[in-house]
């Protein structure tokens, strides 16, 4: 999708704007550099990537082969994938399960003091997470929950539901509501309208709030590796796992590092795709 | 046999004091274009999403037919909607659109299609059944959603300002293929507007509503010429029924005139006291000969008819009025030229109610001397 050159704005300076632009493309590089040395250290032996800065060297596969080498005893990168693509999606379908009918009852049809529930969803965020870690630490290890995926897929459920809700109740409002009132005398119940008005309509944003949820359970770090070290950890906690207190370990943290951003990198692009389609759709008008 | 009638019926909004629809009776017959008007924020669209059952009723009930459908869900009722802004489901195409309310009630697609196809056909939609929305004018938009509310075979269709977003000449068009794709169908509709001529030309009986009270509900012709009350005489017809309040004192003045009514008025007038509105229509009111001068303000020839715009004195203060008069007319601005009235004349109370119709003439008066010989008037 090209957009072509941006309109130009009576009034304003091109030498300013351009300086302007400059800058950020610094900032931006600023910040992807490092993601860049990581991607090129992967491709590095342990001693070019520990040598002083080198941009030149021979391209080698063997860090990868390196940390995705199962020993037993050790988290396997297979086994951490696993638990985390589980974690990940079973927690967001349940996300979504439950926050499309909550985000219909506060947008669509509001029930008797909204306000007060939508703060209620938000204010569960206010806990600092080391605050409260050892209750739910606690809890798992009575309910015989430490070390399985179940944990992390009701913490994460529990983490991001609140969030799912108000950015679907967002979205939602956006809806016009000539159109469910349509629907509605056209002879469409819940399940009608659901499908086939706002659903669809709301598709771009649904994408959105999905990629966050994935994103965040892809990326936790905290809780897993508090509930879960020794069974059912995630990716992140793997990666972790490649750090050794003998030898160099820099290019093969670099090759585990590029191995768990490549899904939700993947996740972003096939949202960011469903996206665009969704808005050139002419969702509204 | 599906008749609509309001009883009673009240909506006042959550945080809001005054009714937006104030216990309305309103009697809708079998197979009738009722059109419901009124300025912006009278209750109309309010009125009408009663009947469709997307506004709760505080008060009175509804029926539709013989049901009462005062707590009845819009999906149950029977109805079909026309929107503002056609509300069509952007992600669905055309036939989609039009069959929806089918598919929702589980009709068999063989014969969702062919009921789609009929009612296209009527529309000039054929064409267009597999397009999206947003690839169509403005005008096919409004067919389309014509056409879902027609595919259905509703007992009732409801149209909130349907004509609204086109413009003026396509509006007049689809103006008259409303009133005769209604005629044909012969299903009771309710048709809000706020536009005065849409309501006149269309329906056979119009409904006048201000905040929320219904002022009156008759056919065009007895609300043009025997509008209940000063908002209904001052609402309907453009331009609007020259209003003047002549105060409490007799015989009538219209500004140094005295205004003699016929018989009826005569015996009317002696019925009531208080302060007086006096009301004649711009074609009553003739402008050249006459025993009262009036400035011209400014004059509106629209090729058919020439309104004119005339100022006078009257009570101590500036009056404005507008005469119709039939073309060639040749006064200028700033011209000083006669007045007469030639047609109904009309009488309000004080509280507004029309006491009498009848017809009035005005008596030249003891103007100064003088006064009535300056500059001849450009007769007609
Ligand atoms: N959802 C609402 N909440 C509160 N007041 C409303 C709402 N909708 C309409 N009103 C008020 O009710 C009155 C009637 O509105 P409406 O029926 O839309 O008028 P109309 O269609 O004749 O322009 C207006 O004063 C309007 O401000
Ligand atoms: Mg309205």
């Amino acid at each position: 999708m090209s957009d072509g050159p941006s309109p130009r704005v009576v009034g304003e300076s091109r030498s300013v704007n351009g300086a302007f632009g400059l800058l950020a493309w610094v900032v931006g590089l600023a910040y992807f550099f490092p993601v860049f040395w990581m991607v090129l250290n992967s491709f590095k032996s342990e001693l070019d990537a520990n040598a002083s800065p080198k941009l030149f060297f021979h391209p080698t596969l063997d860090r990868y082969r390196d940390v995705t080498k199962s020993t037993t005893g050790l988290l396997s990168f297979g086994e951490a994938f696993t638990n985390s693509a589980v974690v990940v999606l079973v927690s967001t379908l349940i996300v979504l399960t439950l926050a499309i009918p909550a985000a219909y009852a506060l947008a669509i049809r509001p029930v008797a003091k909204w306000r007060d529930v939508l703060f209620f969803f938000i204010s569960t965020k206010f806990l600092p997470v080391v605050a409260s870690v050892l209750p739910i630490w606690i809890l798992a290890k009575n309910l015989n929950l430490l070390n399985t995926r179940m944990a992390l897929i009701i913490l994460y459920t529990g983490i991001n539901l609140p969030l799912a809700v108000w950015m679907l109740r967002s979205f939602f409002r956006e809806i016009p509501r000539e159109l469910i009132e349509a629907a509605e005398i056209d002879g469409a119940g819940l399940k009608g309208q659901l499908t086939s008005i706002i659903l669809p309509m709301a598709a771009p944003g649904i994408a959105a709030t999905a990629l966050l949820c994935v994103i965040f359970a892809w990326n936790e770090f905290f809780y897993a590796v508090q509930l879960n070290p020794v069974q059912g950890s995630t990716v992140p906690i793997w990666v972790t796992t490649n750090i050794s207190t003998r030898g160099d370990f820099l290019a093969k943290l670099s090759a585990a590092s590029v191995l768990a951003c490549i899904p939700v990198v993947l996740a972003g692009w096939i949202a960011q795709k469903r996206m665009i389609r969704g808005l050139a759709m002419g969702a509204i008008k | 046999m599906t008749s609509v009638r309001y009883d009673n019926a009240t909506r006042t909004y959550e945080g809001t004091s005054v009714p937006a629809v104030d216990a309305l009776d309103l009697d809708i017959g079998d197979g009738e274009l009722l059109v419901l008007v009124g300025p912006s924020g009278s209750g109309k669209s309010t009125a009408l999403r009663m009947l469709a059952g997307l506004e709760p009723l505080d008060g009175g009930s509804i029926r539709i037919g013989d049901r009462d459908v005062s707590n009845v869900r819009p999906r149950d009722r029977d109805i079909a909607m026309v929107f503002q802004n056609y509300a069509l489901y952007p992600q669905l195409t055309v036939a989609d659109n039009m069959g929806f309310a089918l598919k929702q009630a589980g009709v068999p697609k063989e014969e969702r299609r062919t009921r789609v196809r009929e009612a296209a056909r009527v529309l000039d939609l054929e064409p267009y059944l597999d397009r999206k929305p947003k690839h169509l004018s403005g005008g096919q938009r409004q067919r389309v959603a014509m056409g879902r509310a027609i595919v259905r075979r509703p007992a009732v269709y409801l149209m909130d300002e349907p004509l609204s977003n086109l413009d003026a000449k396509l509006r007049v068009q689809t103006r008259t293929e409303v009133v005769e794709l209604q005629a044909r169908l012969g299903v009771t509709t309710v048709y809000v507007t706020h536009d005065q001529v849409e309501a006149m030309t269309m329906g056979h009986r119009v409904a006048v509503l201000k905040d929320g009270v219904l002022q009156q509900c008759d056919t065009p012709r007895k609300l043009y010429h025997e509008p209940l009350n000063l908002f209904v005489a001052g609402f309907i017809g453009s331009p609007a029924m020259n209003l003047v309040p002549v105060g409490d004192e007799r015989p009538l003045r219209l500004g140094g005139s005295a205004i003699e009514l016929a018989r009826p008025g005569d015996a009317a007038l002696a019925e009531i006291s208080g302060a007086i509105t006096v009301g004649f229509r711009p074609e009553a009111l003739q402008v050249g000969e006459g025993p009262l001068r009036a400035k011209i303000r400014t004059v509106e020839d629209l090729g058919s008819e020439v309104f004119v715009h005339l100022s006078l004195e009257h009570r101590g203060q500036p009056l404005a009025l507008v005469s119709k008069m039939m073309p060639p007319f040749d006064g200028e601005p700033g011209d000083s030229i006669g007045l007469q009235i030639i047609g109904a004349t009309h009488l309000f109370a004080d509280d507004g109610s029309r006491v009498v119709s009848t017809t009035a003439t005005l008596q030249a008066a003891s103007a100064p001397a003088g006064v009535a010989s300056d500059a001849s008037p450009a007769a007609p």
